[in-house]
């Protein structure tokens, strides 16, 4: 199994304030139940295989800092590829090779820096939205051309 | 000097005009003329400049690759790119990367192709977006029709322009298949807190009126190992850059593993510019 000192990647995107969740989960009962979470975490949608998948199916239930593969294992936070990649293997296959997300830095010599899917994409809801372009260039005859 | 040619040159425009071309000068002509191109360059822009002359690396052959299921068409590259490379931003405005928007099912159809175009939002449904600049050709057009050898392709692959040495006669624009090439019809214009002052004599240093440029893959990056400023500007992760002969490369990946073609192959240009789909 690959493990985390493979990827260098920037620390995961945690919303300010939330992590550690043991902070607040430590002694809270464990509540299975599929429901709309009205309390806390209301600004999360859970838009990605919604309808056969819940929190604790990736997020450990006894330890909240952790996340949870399919075989039991616990993962940190910064390993979060290999859980994604339990579902999405020929994209973790593409990622693991520098082909899918992005590199920046150095390509030689080991000092490139690898993003985690999370930092694209909100793993709970990783739809893209459309974003503004940049503007068009201008055309021969606009003046901004001449001189 | 006192050629009567000259006498009524100042020293400066005398020196530029008996300026070699730079795969002929020696080591200590080069030097000089670093010097004399950074003394101008602090002058015009109050910066001071480093500019590299590095060679090619041995063992380096770079190739580019870019995802066409991925590129979203927002022209974040174009920019990026035009700021790190110094390129004239007005009068005239200079791209080395032109984004084309194609309708879905008509890839090949370029003819039928837009650049200007401008929603609200990317990507749009029923469009595909390819960007194009410099394909990097093993048999470059542009390098065969240049009457002065002021373009050619150096051992790592990389089509350059030496500025000082081009005479502005454009047959190099004429040439490019790809619409690779653009011509400063003035004396550029960069906004001073923009200038990079990090750049390569063959690369990104600030043209003068009348030289043609084009994109050289960031030859001050690529050379010292990093990526392009368009591969680090992409926000979707489609630019992919690396070295064709390293078999552990990104690019090796990418022509090992993906369906990639390369534009206008029928020309026999042989690009080094490899766009690919998710399979």
């Amino acid at each position: 199994m690959a493990a985390a000192e493979e990827f260098p990647v920037s620390p995961p995107p945690m919303t300010e304030g939330m992590y550690p969740c043991s902070n607040c989960h430590a002694g809270m009962e464990v509540n299975r139940k599929k429901r709309e979470l009205k309390d806390e975490h209301t600004d999360i949608r859970l838009h990605h295989a919604e309808t056969m998948r819940w929190c604790l199916d990736c997020h450990d239930a006894k330890d909240r800092d952790k996340l949870r593969l399919f075989n039991g294992a616990l993962i940190k936070f910064t390993e979060s590829y290999r859980l994604c990649g339990e579902c999405h293997g020929n994209v973790y296959r593409d990622w693991r090779a520098g082909i899918h997300g992005k590199r920046t830095g150095y390509f030689t010599g080991g000092k490139r820096t690898y993003l985690l899917c999370a930092h694209c994409h909100n793993p709970h809801d990783p739809k893209f939205e459309g974003i503004k372009p940049e503007p068009p260039p201008y055309p021969p005859t606009d003046n901004r051309n001449g001189r | 000097m006192s050629l009567p040619l000259f006498s009524s040159c100042t020293k400066e425009e005398k020196e530029d005009f008996l300026q070699k071309h730079f795969k002929e000068m020696t080591p200590d002509e080069v030097k000089r003329v670093i010097a004399k191109l950074e003394e101008r360059y602090l002058r015009k822009y109050g910066k001071k400049f480093q500019i590299a002359t590095q060679d090619a690396l041995p063992g380096t052959l770079w190739g580019y690759g870019l995802d066409l299921s991925r590129c979203i068409g927002c022209r974040k590259c174009v920019y990026a790119c035009a700021k790190e490379n110094n390129n004239s931003r007005r009068h005239p405005q200079l791209h080395w990367i032109r984004v084309i928007r194609l309708k879905k099912g008509s890839l090949i159809n370029l003819e039928n192709s837009e650049h200007y175009y401008d929603p609200p939002l990317v990507p749009e449904k029923e469009y595909l977006y390819l960007p194009v600049q410099c394909q990097h050709c093993e048999h470059p057009p542009c390098v065969k029709v240049c009457p002065v050898h002021a373009t050619w392709k150096e051992p790592d692959g990389l089509v350059v322009v030496d500025y000082n040495w081009c005479i502005g006669c454009r047959y190099c624009i004429a040439a490019c298949p790809y619409k690779g090439r653009v011509f400063n019809w003035a004396d550029p214009t960069i906004p001073p807190e923009e200038v990079n002052t990090a750049v390569h004599y063959l690369g990104n240093r600030p043209r003068m009126k009348s030289s043609v440029d084009k994109c050289t893959y960031c030859i001050q990056r690529v050379r010292t190992g990093r990526y392009p400023a368009c591969v680090e500007a992409c926000p979707t992760g489609t630019r992919k850059f690396g070295n064709l002969l390293d078999p552990n490369s990104e690019i090796r990946y990418i022509i090992q593993n993906k369906r990639v073609f390369r534009l206008k192959e029928d020309l026999n240009t042989e690009p080094k510019f490899y766009y690919f789909f998710e399979a």
